[in-house]
């Protein structure tokens, strides 16, 4: 086979390439938002306030980020991550988010299923309906215990 | 001759531009990670080392430039909110009956909405009530942040006796300045107008033992808010001894009380004679007993609320209306749509300026009833208690008005004292005209 320079030059090209993208990713702490760690969280700056806020609330010691954020289910779980590290590092890279940051109806609804999975017992006691939960404008566990996993202010 | 090979380069040159491109992205997402992440890290430089007395903001601003091209946003105008704004439009067009309740006074010569912090002192010397009236010094107190250094060279008492004129020409070369805040060290907040210490000691609190949440309101207390001139001495004083509880704020009530016992007045009415007091501005009071003040929320979270500049946050030095920054200054805490939120507050101020029209009403009516009564014949004496109760609605009508948030900072507060307001002028207005009847007998 003859060494054609352009596949040559294609060839050192994509490893360049492949390179710095891996550099990137490592740089870019890529590697920790594979793990379960809050502290992955906080690689982006914008997420301090929540973080410390956590620290100090009543679930730091039963749940972190993810117990609340994430489903539990092993699909659903990586694929919202995958969705989510898009979305953020997409708004964070070109700046354009609505500040304060809120959460989306859809990463809420993950939230609020994550607290009937941990409390289910409660709830079922009490005789709540977790349906009733998603309908439009009803109360969620949220309305009012929503300081429970971080007290949501910019401070 | 080695045989010719047909090779189309196409497909490789576009191969290598779509590597050379992913390359190019990803050494740009690569520098952008770590621009956001030096901004982060970034601790505060110094350039320059500022002045215990340096009062310019561009010396300032350059150790702090982000605080400085923001603070010197407050140079922008052309905004109207519902009610006010940062135009300076003629107050006294806007309401005429402004004009008829001070009568007498230096306000019924002109009076305009203020601009931001940049012209605090620029329109205070355009102003005829400065200009056409004598005015004590006291009045630099919050108009120039050339005042601590005029404390330390010529004393406190002695800047208050001066005519505001000569000091104007003389000493006041800068509005509100970051030195009025901040200390020129560290840049933590610091009180530096002698009045606001006087009157919080008088309410048994040392402003030393304030939180830095506490200052972040502290701050800004040392200038909105009501104040007179004592009569001789011209010392600048804040009537808020009778509101021991800082807790519970500073009520209408209370000062109205301490006015009662001090015996002080502001002038004397031209048409009816009546002694009365002007309220100024009192926006810290009447925030003391609000909502916001009850949750530990300070003047700078609504008015300067924290803003990103790329990973650092920053307070907005950009003092203005949170009506044009409802994103940051409310929805920090309130999350609403901004369009619901515009809702609740211009609805407050709707309902707060209907209930003001009411005692409007009645003010006007009793002055008329006064004058009558007084042109008949009616001696001050006997008018004394027409004269108390039109003082004392007077000033609640006024401590609404001159206030700056038509309501808002404590929306049951400012309704119950135009309630009171009136209520107490057609008191005065049903006394004067008993005594009118009386006397055409």
């Amino acid at each position: 086979m003859n060494a054609n320079p352009f596949v040559l030059v294609a060839v050192a090209l994509a490893a360049l390439v492949a390179g710095l993208g891996l550099f990137t990713f490592n740089h870019a702490q890529g590697w920790s938002y594979l793990s379960h760690d809050p502290a992955a969280c906080v690689n982006c700056h914008i997420m301090r306030p929540q973080f410390q806020a956590w620290q100090h609330s009543t679930h730091k010691n039963v749940a972190t980020c993810q117990d609340c954020h994430m489903p539990h289910d092993f699909v659903g779980k990586w694929y919202t991550k995958a969705r989510d590290g898009w979305n953020h590092s997409k708004a964070f890279t070109l700046g354009n988010f609505h500040e304060p940051i809120h959460i989306t109806p859809a990463d809420e609804r993950i939230a609020l299923n994550n607290c009937v999975a941990c409390h289910r017992p409660l709830l079922t006691q009490t005789h709540l309906s977790v349906k009733e939960m998603q309908q439009p404008n009803a109360p969620t566990c949220t309305s009012c215990h929503g300081n429970v996993g971080h007290r949501d202010q910019g401070q | 001759m080695t045989p010719h090979r047909s090779f189309n380069p196409l497909p490789w040159l576009f191969l290598i531009a779509l590597f050379a491109l992913i390359g190019l992205g990803l050494a740009w997402l690569l520098a952008n990670i770590q621009q956001r992440r030096d901004e982060a890290a970034v601790q505060p430089t110094r350039f320059v080392e500022v002045s215990d007395t340096e009062t310019d903001p561009a010396v300032w601003g350059k150790n702090w430039p982000s605080q400085y091209a923001s603070f010197m946003k407050t140079k922008e105008t052309g905004v109207r909110t519902p009610y006010a704004g940062n135009e300076p439009f003629d107050k006294l067009a806007a309401n005429p009956l402004r004009k008829k309740f001070w009568a007498g006074y230096a306000f019924e010569l002109e009076y305009n909405e203020d601009r931001g912090h940049y012209y605090s002192l620029i329109d205070q010397k355009e102003i005829k009530r400065v200009k056409e009236r004598k005015q004590p010094g006291t009045c630099a107190n919050c108009h120039s942040s050339d005042v601590p250094r005029l404390i330390k060279e010529i004393g406190w008492a002695k800047m208050n006796q001066t005519p505001y004129n000569d000091l104007a020409k003389n000493e006041l070369h800068q509005g509100v300045s970051c030195g009025d805040c901040h200390d020129n060290k560290d840049m933590s907040l610091k009180i530096t107008r002698p009045a606001f210490v006087n009157a919080m000691a008088k309410r048994g609190f040392d402003v030393k033992n304030a939180t830095h949440q506490q200052m972040r309101t502290f701050v800004c207390a040392q200038c909105h808010v009501e104040y007179y001139f004592e009569k001789d001495s011209k010392e600048l004083i804040f009537p808020w001894s009778e509101s021991k509880n800082i807790e519970d704020g500073i009520t209408i009530d209370q000062i109205a009380a301490y006015y009662r016992k001090d015996g002080h007045t502001d002038w004397n009415h031209a048409v009816t004679g009546g002694p009365l007091i002007k309220m100024q501005h009192p926006d810290y009071e009447t925030y003391s007993t609000g909502i916001h003040a009850k949750n530990g929320v300070a003047c700078a979270d609504c008015h300067m609320p924290y803003k990103r500049e790329g990973a650092q946050k920053v307070s907005d030095h950009w003092v203005r209306s949170p009506l044009q920054n409802l994103n940051s200054a409310c929805q920090t805490c309130h999350k609403v749509p901004e369009a619901d939120l515009r809702e609740r507050v211009v609805t407050i101020q709707n309902r707060t300026r209907d209930m003001q029209a009411s005692a409007e009403a009645a003010l006007s009516d009793a002055i008329d009833s006064i004058k009558a009564a007084k042109d008949a014949g009616a001696t001050p004496e006997q008018l004394k208690k027409a004269y108390d109760l039109h003082r004392e609605a007077q000033l609640r009508w006024d401590f609404v008005d001159a206030e700056s948030s038509m309501g808002f900072h404590s929306p049951q507060e400012a309704t119950r004292a135009l309630g009171h307001s009136a209520d107490m002028a057609r008191q005065a207005q049903l006394e004067a005209t008993t005594l009118l009847t009386s006397l055409k007998k």
